[in-house]
């Protein structure tokens, strides 16, 4: 990038809110039925029919409002975006405009110098989703499936706050994050539930005054987002440095090539003619619901994470690794009820060959092979000198491969750690006598052969031989 | 049994419950009226026999059965702004002629539910946008009182036929008048409940906030049994108030001595026909000496009515009639070139003249840089008409005065000059911009034709309206008028 120039980035992130229902019908919002089967009346906007709106999604804002800080409104508005499109049924999107349920809030991502920076969060509203139009496969013609006509979305607007594209990624996970422990979205990006729009713009450093945006549309994965910016801000820095200038339009990101291009520009742009709808009335939300709601917030990833500190005393890195989400918070915290081996060993095995297998096989925590019980079964027999940490692994790989409990698998395989003393300095002599040269070697003087010897036990006791005790064994008879 | 079409809905329930007549008897003659007037009078766009005859029938063997609902076997017709499964539903328009519901209306539901038999489905002005039926693809109705004559709008086919005797009762809707005015201009009973009261669901939308579901009969006591069935709470329009339906039939039989009657001083200026305020006038008087008291009360924003409804409906119509983009239901233009070509076309061919008027003047109104002036200032003044109400029912019950500045006009006469045709609606788009209730009574004839007395009531008082209109029944004749050619 650059020197010299100053990139400003705000995001809209549009997050589907998991509620069984629509957001003004009674139609179901599952994911990936037959197009068209799973849109009543209301959402193809037949003559007559009326929106009634879904009380959980009121519910659900005010949860994302309270969670980032914000002011839930006591009174807000829906109004109507009317433009013409064919996967838009009503010729209108129901939206929230002047009046949106939540304004005001903030949160706080890890900046480059590992600091903490504020993002402000402008508004977030809630909104019907449109349906889709498919060109694939047919031939001069255009078909609509409108089973996601009517999905609830809470669009979140953030301040132009973000400097980079790391930054944008850091405040889209921390967003991801937030409305997954809140249980309001479950962020499937491949399924479009949660995506964004990015407004960027650069200027020179020190300058006070915005420079002109382009908005690039439909970012659907954390790598995308990252992408298209850092391809976004070297095409306006460069226009700029070459004498141009950037208009104001909307782009999209090409994945495939790597590179925005326009979509529409300002003037095409429409006027959606917003205006109060008169089918619905105002969301009025009394203090007393905020406060319930307030009361049935979960525990948030800040909090938690300050917390897994605190009370668990783990590096921070790992906390913030752990309380990414919150099943695997509760798999964490699972597993060390199940266990005194301490938390510190539960948090390396779970940020390092749990995660290492979950992601081999892209399993999600709630998919684990292994359960909370069971690791915290092999963490025991760790911290029990049952077996060796490298033993360890091996039993890990047993149990994920579904041999059974740490258990089962250290009695089947036999791998239960040598602590006899006297077995293990059979073993020792054993290799004395087998290394003459060597031992004649350490005797003179060469200390660090320790490790070889230390090595010829281990192999000999198919390295079930407590590391410490033949470390001490070996000390003792090699100075005789 | 051969004036069984003269009879009320109410004498004709209790001749069904006596057994003099069959629900069959009575539907084959309304049929058989309605075969005979309806080239002359273009009232219905659908006429429903097969499925009368059927539902009639049932009714029959229900009541034998004794299950008999409150409007057993009684037929009535439906504007065709209402949703009818199964049954063309065409809101005047050449966009919907093809339209098959595939779902009813609450209100359909409910009045089938207490047992209510359709005879056909009413012509209208093209999606209710009109004030003399002249907008409808299917042609004006005319008024049953002067063939020459508009019956008014846009219930005009509700009215006319409910005036010819083809019904006892119809439905009908009002935006700005729609019910009131046809009801005033044939003679007929209009009410337009509360804002909320009756479900909006099914009812084909032409400006949400004012739209209300209502009647149109030859007696407020026929209106006010309908009214019973029809109203209340519906979960599915957010916009219908739970509120407690009063027995509209039972409180008719309280008096209305001591009811303070308000008297606009604004709606009795120049703009109004002189022969008409005398009628007017006496009406009100008539209710005096039963008791009533009348007093004069002042509107100072109610001026403003008029091009405040022509800002606030146009606008909602503008969006409310996005969806009729001939994609999903409605008329399709043929081989259209892409996609731009299929929208201009199909709705290009689809609405008429009045409608397209209506949509870009709403279009207009809601446009970045006009909204603040157009919109947001007519919804300000809204409130100021609202409020001029509501100071107004701190004194009065209810507020009398003219329905129509005239009595009906000719077909033609004005369909060159729309601002003409929406002064019609000057006394009556008050109520709609208030949410208050109102009906048209007939209070008597200027030159042959029938004009009405316009009531509007506060919130949710529609009972005060229909003990007023069935007082002054009880003591005057007017209603039972019919005109020579359908006697």
């Amino acid at each position: 990038m650059s020197a010299g120039w100053e990139v400003v980035i705000g995001l809209e992130i549009h997050t589907q809110l998991s509620t069984k229902s629509k957001i003004f019908s009674a139609a179901s919002t599952a994911y990936g039925a037959e197009p068209n089967t799973q849109a009543c009346l209301v959402d193809l906007g037949y003559p007559g029919v009326l929106p009634v709106l879904n009380e959980e999604v009121v519910h659900m804002a005010a949860m994302f409002g309270l969670a980032v800080n914000a002011t839930v409104a006591p009174r807000s508005v829906f109004a109507r975006k009317n433009y013409f499109y064919p996967d838009l049924p009503k010729g209108y999107q129901i939206s929230q405009y002047e009046l949106p349920i939540v304004e005001h809030g903030e949160l706080f991502i890890t900046d480059a110098d590992g600091n903490d920076k504020r993002i402000g969060i402008t508004r977030a509203h809630l909104e019907e989703d449109a349906g889709k139009s498919i060109h694939e496969g047919l031939d001069k013609s255009s078909g609509i499936d409108l089973n996601r006509a009517g999905t609830p979305l809470l669009e979140i607007v953030s301040e132009p706050d973000i400097r980079s594209a790391k930054e944008a990624v850091a405040y889209m996970r921390k967003i991801h994050t937030i409305v997954r422990y809140l249980g309001i979205s479950d962020g499937n990006m491949q399924e479009g539930s949660f995506r964004c729009d990015a407004n960027i713009s650069v200027r020179p450093k020190g300058q006070e005054e915005f420079g002109t945006r382009a908005e690039i549309k439909n970012l659907n994965s954390f790598r995308f987002v990252e992408k298209a910016i850092n391809y976004e801000v070297e095409r306006q820095i460069d226009l700029i440095e070459d004498g141009g200038e950037v208009v104001q339009e909307t782009r999209l990101y090409d994945s495939d090539k790597d590179e925005t291009r326009l979509m529409r520009s300002k003037e095409e742009a429409n006027d959606y003619r917003y205006f109060p709808d008169p089918d619905l009335l105002p969301v009025e939300i009394s203090a007393e619901y905020i406060g319930s709601v307030r009361e049935q917030l979960p525990e948030l990833p800040d909090a938690k994470q300050q917390r897994f500190v605190d009370e668990y005393d783990l590096k921070k890195d790992d906390a913030a690794i752990l309380t990414i989400s919150r099943p695997v918070a509760d798999y964490f915290e699972a597993t060390i009820a199940a266990t005194e081996a301490g938390p510190q060993l539960a948090a390396n095995w779970i940020v390092g060959d749990l995660s290492g297998a979950l992601n081999k096989e892209g399993l999600d925590i709630g998919e684990s092979r292994i359960s909370a019980e069971d690791l915290a079964g092999l963490l025991t027999r760790i911290s029990d000198d049952t077996i060796s940490g490298k033993i360890a692994k091996q039993v890990f790989e047993a149990m994920w491969g579904g041999e059974g409990a740490a258990d089962e698998v250290i009695d089947a395989k036999g791998l239960k750690q040598i602590t006899d003393s006297s077995a293990i300095e059979a073993v020792v002599d054993k290799v004395i006598e087998a290394n003459p040269g060597q031992v004649a070697e350490y005797k003179a003087g060469k200390d660090k052969l320790i490790g070889f010897f230390v090595g010829q036990v281990m192999k000999e006791t198919k390295g079930q031989a407590n590391p410490g005790q033949v470390n001490q064994v070996l000390k003792a008879k090699l100075s005789n | 049994m051969t004036d069984l079409h003269d009879k009320s809905l109410t004498e004709l329930a209790a001749g069904l419950e006596k057994g003099d007549f069959s629900s069959v008897e009575l539907t084959q003659g309304l049929l058989n009226r309605i075969a005979a007037h309806d080239e002359t009078l273009n009232a219905l766009v659908t006429i429903t026999s097969d499925e009368a005859l059927v539902a009639a029938a049932q009714a029959d063997a229900a009541r034998a059965s004794g299950d008999a609902g409150v409007l057993n076997g009684l037929p009535i017709i439906h504007k065709d702004i209402f949703c009818t499964r199964g049954i063309k539903t065409t809101c005047g328009s050449k966009m919907l002629d093809n339209f098959i519901s595939p779902y009813d209306a609450t209100l359909v539901e409910r009045l089938g539910a207490a047992g209510a038999v359709v005879l056909g489905k009413a012509n209208m002005d093209e999606f209710a946008m009109g004030s003399s039926n002249e907008t409808s693809y299917f042609g004006p109705v005319r008024n049953p009182w002067d063939l020459e004559r508009s019956p008014g709008g846009s219930s005009g086919g509700s009215a006319a036929a409910v005036a010819a005797r083809l019904a006892p009762a119809a439905t009908a809707t009002d935006t700005g008048g729609s019910i009131r005015q046809p009801a005033a201009l044939t003679n007929t009973v209009g009410i337009k409940p509360t804002y909320g009261r009756v479900s909006r669901y099914g009812m084909i939308a032409f400006a949400s906030s004012l739209d209300q579901a209502g009647v149109i009969t030859r007696t407020a006591e026929d209106a006010a049994r309908l009214l019973g069935v029809m109203a209340g709470f519906d979960e599915r329009d957010s916009t219908c108030l739970d509120e407690p339906v009063p027995d509209y039939v039972a409180e008719l039989g309280h008096s209305i001595k001591g009811l303070k009657i308000g008297v606009v001083r604004q709606h009795f200026d120049e703009g109004l026909d002189a022969d008409c305020s005398v009628k007017v006038k006496e009406a009100i008087a008539a209710l005096e000496s039963l008791g009533a008291t009348a007093v004069e009360v002042d509107m100072p924003n109610i001026d403003l009515s008029v091009p405040t409804y022509y800002v606030v409906a146009p606008a909602e119509c503008s969006s409310n009639l996005s969806r009729f983009d001939g994609v999903r239901f409605g008329h399709r233009a043929e081989n259209p070139e892409d996609l731009h070509d299929l929208y201009c076309r199909s709705r290009g061919e689809g609405f008429g003249d009045e409608v397209k008027r209506r949509i870009m003047t709403g279009t207009y109104v809601l446009s970045a840089g006009y909204y603040d002036a157009y919109y947001l200032k007519a919804q300000q003044v809204r409130h100021l008409i609202a409020d001029d109400f509501k100071r107004a029912f701190a004194d009065v019950d209810v507020i009398a005065g003219p329905t129509t500045p005239t009595p009906a006009f000719k077909l033609g006469a004005k369909t060159d000059d729309p601002i003409t045709m929406y002064l019609n609606d000057i006394y009556t788009v008050g109520a709609n911009l208030g949410g208050f209730p109102a009906l048209s009574v007939p209070c008597g004839f200027v030159n042959d034709l029938p004009i009405g007395l316009h009531l509007v009531g506060h919130h949710f008082d529609e009972s005060a309206l229909l003990r007023c209109a069935h007082a002054y029944q009880q003591e005057t004749d007017w209603h039972t008028a019919c005109p020579e050619a359908f006697k």
